[in-house]
């Protein structure tokens, strides 16, 4: 059964569009990430121009964070005046990111740009992930004890002016980095098309020391915000969101999450994490492989849209 | 000064047709008729492409000429224009990079065109260019072009060929038939995606070579059906569509959350 996407202006297979929304929901149920940073490359491979892709990712995000963010709300695990924070950063990133978008589509090289951000970022993530859940395995094959770095170490982080105190996580913390981390995510929502979750929660908790029970709750929630204030933008700058393909997406996205939940609950983080990191490297390697093959057709042609 | 215009008007309407005529053969007797159906058309989205047929009737002609089949007659249906930007990608530390590009101005997206015979044998190169009819022909300038132009046929023969292949442009010499003396029937192709807006048929007529005359009739081509009112509402509405896409997200989220809820 095909159904047309009237922005991708093209038709696709309904069943694969599903089964994609599902695998990445069930993923990113089972892993606790967001899943944009799966989502946008798979869309590519499926031939969704990129611009459609970064966009449609984006509001697809909204509602797997959504659900996420009221979950972790319900369970107190949701700092909200630390998710404000960050969320002036992140809409201050996203605002910058979508006029490097725009930037890069009128010079011609926003796929090009896509794709490579997200070869570095993948393959950088992939490979700090399947390192570390190695060491982890190793250790506890020898019986070693983990040995965590304290949280109330402090680093230069910590020594920065403008202190703020946020109660439900506990710390006393500058407001310049959390603006700051904010920002960059932001960046990376608007041109990407990725919640940032799986940069955020490690930088939360390694950087800002923040508590771990708090941290993927609060990013969910500024998420929500950046990637939904992303989608309007994108859709009146660029008019690349696909609600169609967002729809699809979401809801199959939604129910996959629910099992994947399921499944992760039963697995060894570490094991987990390294299947992660393999997938995430994956990717990364299918798309340097489209950057390095010869194309079809060394041409392309464009309409510019002007007197649309 | 409402009367000053109109009146400049009337003057103009009333200068332009002589000085039209000036820079074509003033003795051409012939003159060519057209008739569409319908100018508008409402296509649903399921649509696949279709076959539109044009009638006409060529005026004052020279029966001695017809009878020799020296008259020739080309029909294009031409899509609503814009700017187009060729690029072409080259090597660049092992990654393929768009490298150079071109932008022609205002080239219709779409062109069928229908004729008598081949266009490329009905007239010479140099009068086809100059009336821009045929896929060879269309008028290509590119915007803010400078340089020494050695590049610009390889551009443009991209930009023809990548149109082509696309269905975007399409030829079929043979498409106009003589149904008697003067009457003919032409057909042009509608491609399957087929730009909304206004498109133009053009029927020009040729007589031995040369170029006579040409007549126009606007096409309004309308796509219908929800596929289209979603891609109007995001393009004409777009701030209340990305509200409304948020929206959709956020109620899937927390329906989700609600459904799925572990108590």
């Amino acid at each position: 059964m095909t159904v047309y996407l009237p922005i991708a202006e093209l038709s696709v297979n309904i069943f694969i569009i599903l089964g994609m929304g599902a695998a990445v929901g069930f993923l990113s149920g089972m892993f606790g990430v967001g899943g944009g940073f799966l989502i946008t490359p798979l869309l590519i491979f499926y031939n969704i121009p990129p611009i459609v892709a970064v966009a449609t990712g984006a509001n697809q995000v909204v509602a797997s964070s959504m659900s996420g963010a009221l979950s972790h709300f319900r369970r107190g695990t949701l700092d909200v005046k630390l998710g404000t924070v960050l969320l002036f950063g992140g809409l201050a990133g996203a605002t910058v990111g979508i006029w490097i978008f725009a930037l890069l589509r009128r010079v011609g090289q926003l796929d090009l740009v896509i794709s490579l951000l997200y070869v570095v970022l993948l393959g950088t993530v992939g490979t700090l992930m399947l390192l570390e859940s190695i060491r982890a395995m190793r250790r506890s094959a020898t019986n070693q004890p983990v040995s965590l770095r304290r949280p109330g170490q402090h680093n230069w982080v910590h020594r920065l002016p403008l202190k703020m105190r946020f109660k439900k996580s506990k710390i006393y913390l500058s407001v310049i980095p959390v603006i700051g981390l904010g920002f960059c995510i932001g960046i990376l929502t608007s041109v990407m098309g990725v919640g940032g979750g799986f940069i955020m929660v490690p930088a939360m908790i390694y950087l800002l020391r923040i508590p771990t029970n708090v941290v993927v709750g609060t990013s969910l929630f500024q998420i929500i915000f950046v990637t939904a204030y992303t989608t309007v933008v994108q859709a009146t700058t660029n008019y690349s969101v696909d609600i169609v393909l967002a729809f699809i997406l979401m809801v199959a996205g939604v129910i996959g999450a629910q099992y994947g939940v399921r499944v992760g609950q039963k697995l060894r983080g570490e094991q987990l994490r390294a299947l992660l990191a393999l997938l995430v490297l994956a990717v990364g390697a299918r798309l340097a492989v489209d950057l390095v093959v010869t194309p079809d057709d060394v041409y392309s042609v464009i309409s510019e849209g002007v007197y649309r | 000064m409402r009367a000053l215009a109109s009146l400049l008007l009337l003057i103009v309407s009333l200068v332009s047709p002589a000085a039209a005529q000036e820079d074509r053969p003033a003795e051409a007797p012939e003159k060519l008729e057209i008739g569409i159906s319908t100018d508008e058309i409402a296509i649903s989205s399921d649509f696949r492409g279709a076959d539109l047929t044009i009638f006409g009737a060529i005026e004052g002609y020279d029966p001695a000429l017809l009878a020799q089949r020296k008259y020739d007659i080309v029909v294009a249906l031409e899509g609503p224009k814009d700017n187009n930007t060729v690029r072409i990608k080259e090597r660049v530390f092992g990654i393929w990079v768009n490298r150079r590009s071109m932008t022609f101005e205002l080239v219709p997206e779409s062109y069928s065109l229908s004729s008598t015979r081949d266009v490329e044998t009905i007239a010479d190169p140099a009068v086809l260019n100059g009336v821009g009819v045929g896929i060879q022909h269309i008028r290509l300038t590119p915007v803010g072009f400078v340089g020494d132009g050695s590049n610009l046929t390889e551009f443009r023969d991209a930009f023809r060929r990548l149109k082509e292949s696309g269905g975007f442009y399409q030829r079929d010499p043979g498409g106009v038939q003589f149904i008697s003396a003067s009457l003919f029937k032409a057909t042009v192709k509608l491609p399957a995606n087929v730009p909304n807006g206004t498109h133009i048929v053009r029927a020009h007529l040729f007589r031995d070579g040369v170029f006579i005359s040409e007549k126009a009739l606007p096409l309004r081509v309308m796509k219908t059906g929800i596929e289209q009112m979603i891609s109007t509402a995001a393009y004409d509405h777009s701030l209340a569509y990305g509200a409304f896409s948020v929206f959709l997200a956020a109620l899937t989220g927390w329906l989700a959350s609600v459904v799925f809820r572990k108590d």
